[in-house]
């Protein structure tokens, strides 16, 4: 039995190596055809073209763009929530309110980038008139609403992790709900809030369909977010789905793209884990 | 012991019942506590002794299914009346906890805290509070060179004279102390009583504790806590060499509790 537990363990580190293996050696093809400077300084991506551009920046941007925008809706209001749930939600609501908010996070993400198309999008050209079909800021927008309740429900733990003495304390000395909250089980809880933040980050950069879905797919360097962009990972399944034939120059741009997304995810994990293990503060 | 005057009377308890839900932990308890005097509470655990200490500054109003019967009164008024402000009410009567919740500030901030959420800004005012504050809590000396460290850093015995020292930046006129040195080593609980001794001059403080000789060498008056009861109070020595109740007796000879 215990055998069997370590295959599965065994297994499931083999596949990431795997992958990594096979991301670094595709994109090792890749760079040399590219070079990586030209790669990171080019402002055009146009494998595909007669004329071709590798540069990876208008990607970068893309994916900056929209993980931007659906942080901007998801850090305010998932730490709001959190600190209310915590703080002020009777008992009973919070029971029932928290598993409803973390159905949000299970909605199939496809949904979430049809909604942005065919909702948001007609929705906010009533009041934006040069909004694309396509854009950042749509697929922007839901995305933050699905990345709500991942920054919450984390925070939410964080904050409730604070323990009752710290409360007993601020408002023994006069303070009022809401600078207990502020000032004293906020700090508290910061090195959790911070992580929930980055794991959100992080979820935002990978995330595929909704972008692939509302965002378009036009590599644009731009930080307009009415424009139509493309993020990394929507190019990359707009070229796995495509006919490009394998071992060409268009084909392995795939890895290229794959890797520094995967560079990007792993700084921010790391980050995130730094941080829990540094900034924790220790209360027994 | 004497009969205090209306004038005298710091706080008063009167025919106070407190309950959780249907539980009753307070029955009819009636104390008054003159000002600038060390004052007491004892009994087993589970007695009421600090749901009664926590009435005085209302700490009880966040537990579920609290209620009361009867009046508190502090300098002449009652504190449950609905024109209170709570907030102001702590300001006023300050409290020290069973173990020491600094917040995860620096020394300084965790001083200052009191009267930052008052909105004061006047830096001057605030470094000079921080610093008389700490003095009198005995703990400057150890810690004015480091004020911009963490007050998670400091000792536990220190953490613990850190927050009374918070708690004396508000300049309250009466202390609260839940058990303040049980989570203590020796020495740290002899500094903190000295301390306690010292800090009647300004103050009227009220301390709960397990211990018996402690409250034997702090305390003017002693009350005697059971089952919800106050059994006896009086003067610390009379509870000590002399008390009236046999149930004070087994307590204070270590029959029970």
């Amino acid at each position: 039995m215990k055998r069997v537990l370590m295959i599965c363990a065994i297994i499931t580190v083999l596949t990431t190596v795997g992958i990594v293996w096979v991301l670094f050696s595709e994109s090792y093809t890749f760079f040399q055809h590219v070079s990586i400077w030209d790669f990171l300084t080019d402002t055009k991506w146009s494998p595909v073209s007669t004329e071709k551009h590798f540069g990876i920046l208008p990607l970068l941007s893309g994916t900056l763009l929209t993980t931007i925008i659906s942080m901007a809706i998801a850090v305010p209001m998932g730490v709001t929530i959190a600190i209310y749930l915590s703080e002020y939600a009777p008992k009973k609501f919070r029971y029932y309110i928290k598993p409803m908010l973390e159905i949000l996070a299970s909605v199939p993400t496809v949904v979430y980038g049809f909604f942005a198309l065919t909702v948001v999008t007609p929705f906010l050209q009533n009041y934006i008139p040069n909004l694309s079909g396509f854009n950042a800021l749509s697929a922007g927008l839901v995305m933050g609403i699905m990345i709500i309740p991942m920054i919450s429900s984390l925070s939410e733990d964080a904050l409730y992790a604070v323990p009752k003495s710290l409360r007993e304390g601020a408002y023994g000395m006069g303070s009022t709900r809401l600078q207990t909250s502020f000032q004293v089980i906020l700090p508290a809880a910061s090195s959790g809030i911070i992580v929930s933040i980055i794991l959100a980050f992080a979820r935002a950069v990978g995330e595929t369909m909704i972008v692939t879905v509302a965002a378009g797919n036009m590599a644009n360097l731009t930080a307009d977010p009415r424009e139509t962009v493309a993020t990394i990972t929507a190019f990359i399944v707009n070229m796995s789905t495509g006919d490009v034939p394998q071992d060409s120059i268009e084909y392995q741009t795939i890895f290229a793209a794959g890797v520094t997304l995967f560079v990007f995810t792993f700084i921010l994990n790391s980050i995130s884990f730094l941080i829990k293990k540094r900034f924790q503060e220790k209360y027994d | 012991m004497e009969k205090l005057s209306i004038k005298e009377k710091k706080l008063e308890a009167i025919n106070l019942d407190v309950y959780y839900g249907q539980k009753q932990v307070l029955k009819n308890v009636n104390i008054a506590i003159k000002a600038n005097t060390v004052t007491a509470f004892i009994g087993p655990s589970g007695c009421g002794k600090s749901t009664f200490l926590r009435t005085f500054n209302r700490m009880n109003d966040y537990v579920e299914g609290f209620r009361k019967e009867g009046d508190i009164i502090i300098d002449g008024k009652d504190i449950y009346q609905k024109m209170v402000r709570v907030e102001e009410l702590r300001k006023k009567v300050g409290m020290v906890f069973q173990k020491p919740n600094p917040f995860p500030k620096t020394i300084f901030e965790n001083v200052a805290y009191g009267l930052k959420i008052q909105g004061i800004k006047n830096k001057k005012l605030i470094e000079e509070t921080v610093e008389k504050s700490l003095k009198q809590s005995a703990l400057w000396d150890e810690v004015k060179d480091d004020l911009k460290k963490s007050a998670l850093s400091l000792s536990g015995g220190q953490q613990q004279r850190l927050c009374i020292a918070r708690a004396l930046a508000l300049e309250p006129s009466i202390l609260l102390m839940d058990e303040p040195a049980s989570a203590l080593d020796p020495i740290s609980t002899s500094k903190i009583e000295d301390l306690i001794w010292e800090l009647k001059e300004k103050y009227t403080i009220v301390i709960v504790t397990h211990n018996m000789q402690q409250a034997g060498r702090i305390s003017d008056n002693t009350a005697f806590f059971y089952m919800g009861d106050l059994v006896e109070y009086d003067e610390t020595k009379t509870i000590f060499t002399n008390p009236k109740q046999e149930r004070t007796q087994n307590y204070i000879t270590g029959r029970f509790g």
